[in-house]
């Protein structure tokens, strides 16, 4: 079984529906695609807001992302992975994440693809910052993402996944 | 060493990163941060609450108590907010 992977960051837009297509076309092995795609709110804490403006520490996000990744692979019977962040100013309606997951089955793609999530938001070197307003704020980190991800620790049984 | 700051800590210091000479005698991350304010008003602001910042070494994340002995590039950030 190969998998294959994919971890990009980015300035420009992508197509979350073209990404997933990479990881399905040619193939009949697959019998599940997860597809999690996070896009910029209009709101924040009630508010409107203009734009997000995500920064990020490179050569580390790059790496924490992959580590999970690797992972992820290494937890469920994956057939791919890809994970696009995006970084910079955006406006709502755009789309700041994609992860895609493929596998037989949907457990494993369901599984990996929420994992990846929860990781993302606690462990990948990202800041959101927002203006509303016409003021600029750095969003604050949430308690409940922290146990989100703190779900995941006990790596399950590779059984219990598939 | 090289310093690196990210957002709030990068704007409350002033600059995203710099070269620093470190004391002989501070050993940890934890006593890295808690020696930087004596640097200026700057650094007294950002590392007024030193609790809520995380670190990472040579790009990987550590904890307070992580040796500095041997870093190349030292990272202090608030909690992460990606996704």
């Amino acid at each position: 079984m190969t998998a294959f992977s994919t971890v990009r960051l980015q300035r420009e837009p992508f197509d979350a529906a073209a990404e997933a297509k990479k990881l399905t076309g040619g193939r009949t092995d697959i019998g599940a695609l997860v597809t999690f795609t996070g896009i910029c709110r209009g709101d924040e804490a009630g508010a409107p807001i203009a734009a997000l403006t995500l920064e990020h520490y490179p050569g580390m996000a790059e790496a924490e992302i992959e580590r999970h990744v690797v992972e992820a692979l290494a937890r469920w019977p994956l057939l791919g992975v890809t994970v696009i962040h995006r970084y910079g100013r955006m406006v709502p309606g755009e789309d700041i994440v994609v992860v895609v997951t493929t596998s037989s089955h949907r457990a494993a793609a369901f599984a990996a693809a929420e994992f990846l999530m929860d990781y993302l938001k606690t462990r990948a070197p990202f800041w959101k910052q927002v203006e509303k307003a016409g003021e600029k704020t750095w969003v604050e980190a949430k308690a409940t993402d922290d146990a989100a991800a703190g779900r995941w620790a006990a790596p399950p049984s590779r059984h219990a996944a598939e | 060493m090289k310093l690196r700051y990210f957002a709030w800590v990068r704007e409350r210091v002033g600059k995203p990163e710099e070269d620093i000479e470190v004391p002989a005698g501070i050993a940890t991350v934890a006593e890295l941060m808690a020696w930087l304010p004596s640097r200026g008003e700057e650094y007294a602001h950002a590392f007024a609450n030193p609790k809520v910042i995380r670190a990472a070494i040579d790009r990987t994340h550590v904890k307070a108590q992580a040796p500095i002995q041997g870093a190349s590039e030292i990272a202090f950030f608030p909690p992460m907010t990606g996704g």
